[in-house]
């Protein structure tokens, strides 16, 4: 139980730091949301950056050109990542964390040639397409439709919450083969490249009311069939792979740029009268906040107990559902006292007289998406319940 | 940086457990009710190290860091063993015979005065008395004490004496001592509350597959089930949180010592509280009665609240920390 860095370690955060105060300044500010051919640029310019300098895919094989850090390195790297204030992993999102490792997992050699490296390089952008109108906690019921036809898989459906669709190139996509069978028999895991005919990309507004996912509609879309991974129908195990990753340490570095909101709060808390003297001086304010941090270092600390016994179970396993129900409720509350220091200011969308409501209210209205994407809470509790705790399976 | 705990570690914490697991198993805690404290127990608490725990081996102890001390504490604390534990466990090598368990001490933080009644917990039992004021560590005779033994104290395991006065007592630590005395005592809460937190969701999660309701077991309705993730959350919180407050004891270098105690003391405390009250629930009209012992869980957490600083100082002083 030593919380102390070795000398190494200590060698690799101070030159990620010093590379970082160079690198991110040069990068320069990030492009408006809703400039998707700007975002894409601006994302996959810095994952090449990251790759030129070794420190792409940090947690990846070194046989595939990632960094293969150990999980010391790696929670420096998330630290220092956003210490810098670096750019987000934006666009690469689902190649980096989910496309990518599934590709290593469970792709032939030929795929891995295709696209392992490109995702890395930041050539290559995907997204997901795996949740449905009629599939959401219960992903494995999903409907769109693969039939054989010789050398090609002919897909017929609706998937819904694609992030990135519209800039993506490829596009992880979960398919049923056999309808026949028990539902999570009867799936396959494709890579379907974006734009083939047949597919149409449609973007949903958020509560934000920004494009930030879409709607993929595909009408007799023809795919080889060499672009499945894994075996025909064993889609669903190929997924929970992919979704172990996501829970793993997807988060990590914004648990740290929430530490940093905190104290952004503090600041703007300093700004703004209420009752003649300024809002931090606010009893009650203060121990909220005071209790907030405290709570938050707490699970930075689980990040590390999770990610530290993760070395003897090999990958991040359920323990993770733990550090994504407490980060995202957690963050939900932060932003709570955000608005609230806000006060009349936060009716505002945009930042009025100096006050940062804009961003402010951003995060307020993107954090409604955390306790519901990549499994809501109520499936991270019937995680724990079931597999951690042991409780029997509700009757399904 | 690897954050889990060593073999050795891993022996200590099964060692402890092991021992409370044959010698006061949870059926047995309804013997210790009123007087709180048993002699013969205490000398086996001694024999297994857990008051000489960090102190040099030169001197008798077992010489053994915080993270190490967190690790027995928790294991005490999912027993809920009794008596005046980590007075004890503090005192040794300031106190003639504690780490021996020869001594009994108990003690009283006096550094933050808030008007509140002086209650005293285990005075009956005690052989010194252990007072923290701002100005050091004051050694007080508990024959000296005036005051009376309240006659029904919160929890039955936690005798108590609402104390008048006392006299202020001989000085053998300086200030200094006082605060790293009540910072260690608040990690060893923590890490107590710690162990309340992890036996609560024990408790629950048995009852919850044994008994059944509308012809099933009751763990298997949602409604109760995500009561019992909630309470896993809290105990991992509570958990990584203790034992960042020991790792960070040992070596202040790796961060902020009075956050990572008072992230720990918050989290811990609150989560034995909250976990406490949700074993009761989880157990329905048995959980309100006497005999199922998820009582004595939630009113040993209150006692652990109310010990080496509030929960809202803890909060204030994180609060501070940004004004640094």
């Amino acid at each position: 139980m030593d919380l102390r860095y070795s000398d190494a370690e200590k060698k690799f955060r101070g030159e990620l730091r010093a590379w970082l105060a160079e690198q991110v300044p040069a990068h320069g500010e990030p492009p408006a949301q809703d400039d998707w051919d700007a975002r894409r640029a601006y994302d996959t310019g810095w994952q090449k950056k990251l790759y030129e300098a070794g420190y792409a895919g940090i947690n990846w094989p070194a046989e595939y050109g990632g960094r293969d850090a150990s999980l010391a390195e790696q929670l420096i790297y998330y630290e220092e990542i956003a210490r810098a204030n670096a750019p987000y992993v934006g666009v690469n999102f689902v190649g980096m964390l989910h496309g990518g490792p599934t590709l290593i997992a469970e792709g032939t050699p030929e795929q891995k040639e295709r696209h392992v490296s490109r995702i890395l390089r930041g050539e290559e952008v995907w997204c997901q397409g795996f949740s449905e109108p009629g599939a959401g906690s219960d992903l494995a019921s999903l409907q769109c439709r693969a039939v054989r036809d010789g050398d090609e898989y002919v897909v017929s459906g609706h998937k819904i919450w694609t992030s990135f669709a519209q800039v993506a190139d490829y596009c992880e996509l979960l398919v049923r083969t056999d309808p026949e069978v028990r539902k999570h028999r009867g799936i396959t895991w494709l890579i379907c490249p974006m734009g083939l005919p047949g597919m149409e990309v449609r973007p949903l507004d958020t509560i934000m009311g920004e494009s930030d996912f879409s709607e993929v509609f595909f009408e007799d879309v023809r795919i080889p069939v060499e672009n499945r991974v894994g075996e025909e129908n064993d889609g669903w195990r190929v997924t929970n792979v992919t979704l172990r990753f996501e829970r793993g340490t997807a988060f990590a570095s914004d648990m740290i740029h929430l530490q940093q909101f905190v104290r952004e709060l503090v600041e703007l808390a300093r700004t703004i009268t209420r009752h003649d003297a300024n809002a931090w001086e606010d009893r009650a304010l203060r121990q909220e906040v005071g209790h907030l941090s405290a709570e938050l270092d707490a699970l930075w600390a689980m990040v590390k107990l999770s990610v530290c016994e993760a070395i003897d179970t090999g990958v991040p396993g359920v323990g993770a559902s733990a550090v994504k129900l407490f980060y995202t409720e957690l963050y939900q509350r932060v932003c709570e006292v955000g608005q609230r220091i806000l006060g009349r200011a936060g009716l505002a969308r945009e930042d009025v007289a100096g006050l940062p409501s804009g961003k402010i209210l951003h995060r307020t209205l993107q954090s409604l998406s955390l306790t519901i994407a990549a499994g809501t809470s109520q499936i991270q509790r019937n995680i724990i319940s079931e597999r951690i705790l042991g409780l029997p399976k509700e009757p399904r | 940086m690897d954050f889990r705990l060593s073999e050795d570690q891993e022996a200590l914490r099964d060692g402890i457990r092991s021992f409370c697991e044959g010698r006061i198993p949870v059926d047995s805690l309804k013997d210790f009710e009123g007087a709180g404290f048993e002699r013969e127990l205490w000398g086996e608490l001694a024999e297994m190290g857990v008051f000489g725990l960090r102190l040099p081996e030169s001197e008798g102890g077992v010489g053994l860091g915080h993270a190490d001390a967190v690790l027995v504490f928790a294991e005490l604390g999912r027993h809920l063993v009794p008596g005046p534990l980590i007075w004890s466990h503090l005192a040794a090598g300031l106190v003639d015979g504690a780490a021996t368990g020869d001594a009994v001490v108990g003690g009283l933080d006096q550094i933050d005065p808030d008007g509140a009644p002086t209650l005293v917990e285990h005075l009956g039992s005690l052989d010194a008395l252990l007072v923290l004021r701002p100005e050091g560590v004051f050694r007080v005779d508990p024959s000296a004490v005036v005051g009376k033994p309240v006659a029904v104290p919160l929890d039955p395991l936690t005798p108590v004496h609402h104390v008048e006065s006392f006299p202020e007592g001989e000085r053998i630590a300086d200030a200094d001592e006082a605060f790293a005395l009540r910072r260690v005592g608040a990690a060893l809460g923590a890490a107590f509350a710690l162990g309340v937190c992890e036996s609560t969701v024990e408790l629950a999660v048995a009852y919850a597959r044994e008994r059944e309701q509308f012809d099933r077991p009751i763990g298997s309705f949602q409604a109760l089930k995500h009561i019992m993730a909630d309470m896993f959350v809290r105990q991992e919180a509570a958990r990584a949180a203790a034992y960042a407050a020991g790792a960070t004891l040992d070596h202040p270098e790796v961060g902020d010592v009075d956050r990572a105690v008072a992230a720990a003391r918050i989290c811990a405390c609150e989560g034995a509280i909250k976990n406490a009250r949700a074993c009761i629930q989880v157990h329905g009209g048995m959980g309100y009665t006497w005999e199922v012992p998820a009582h004595y869980y939630l009113k040993r957490a209150y006692v652990l609240e109310n010990g080496f600083g509030s929960a809202e100082a803890y909060a204030s002083a994180v609060a501070d920390s940004f004004d640094a």
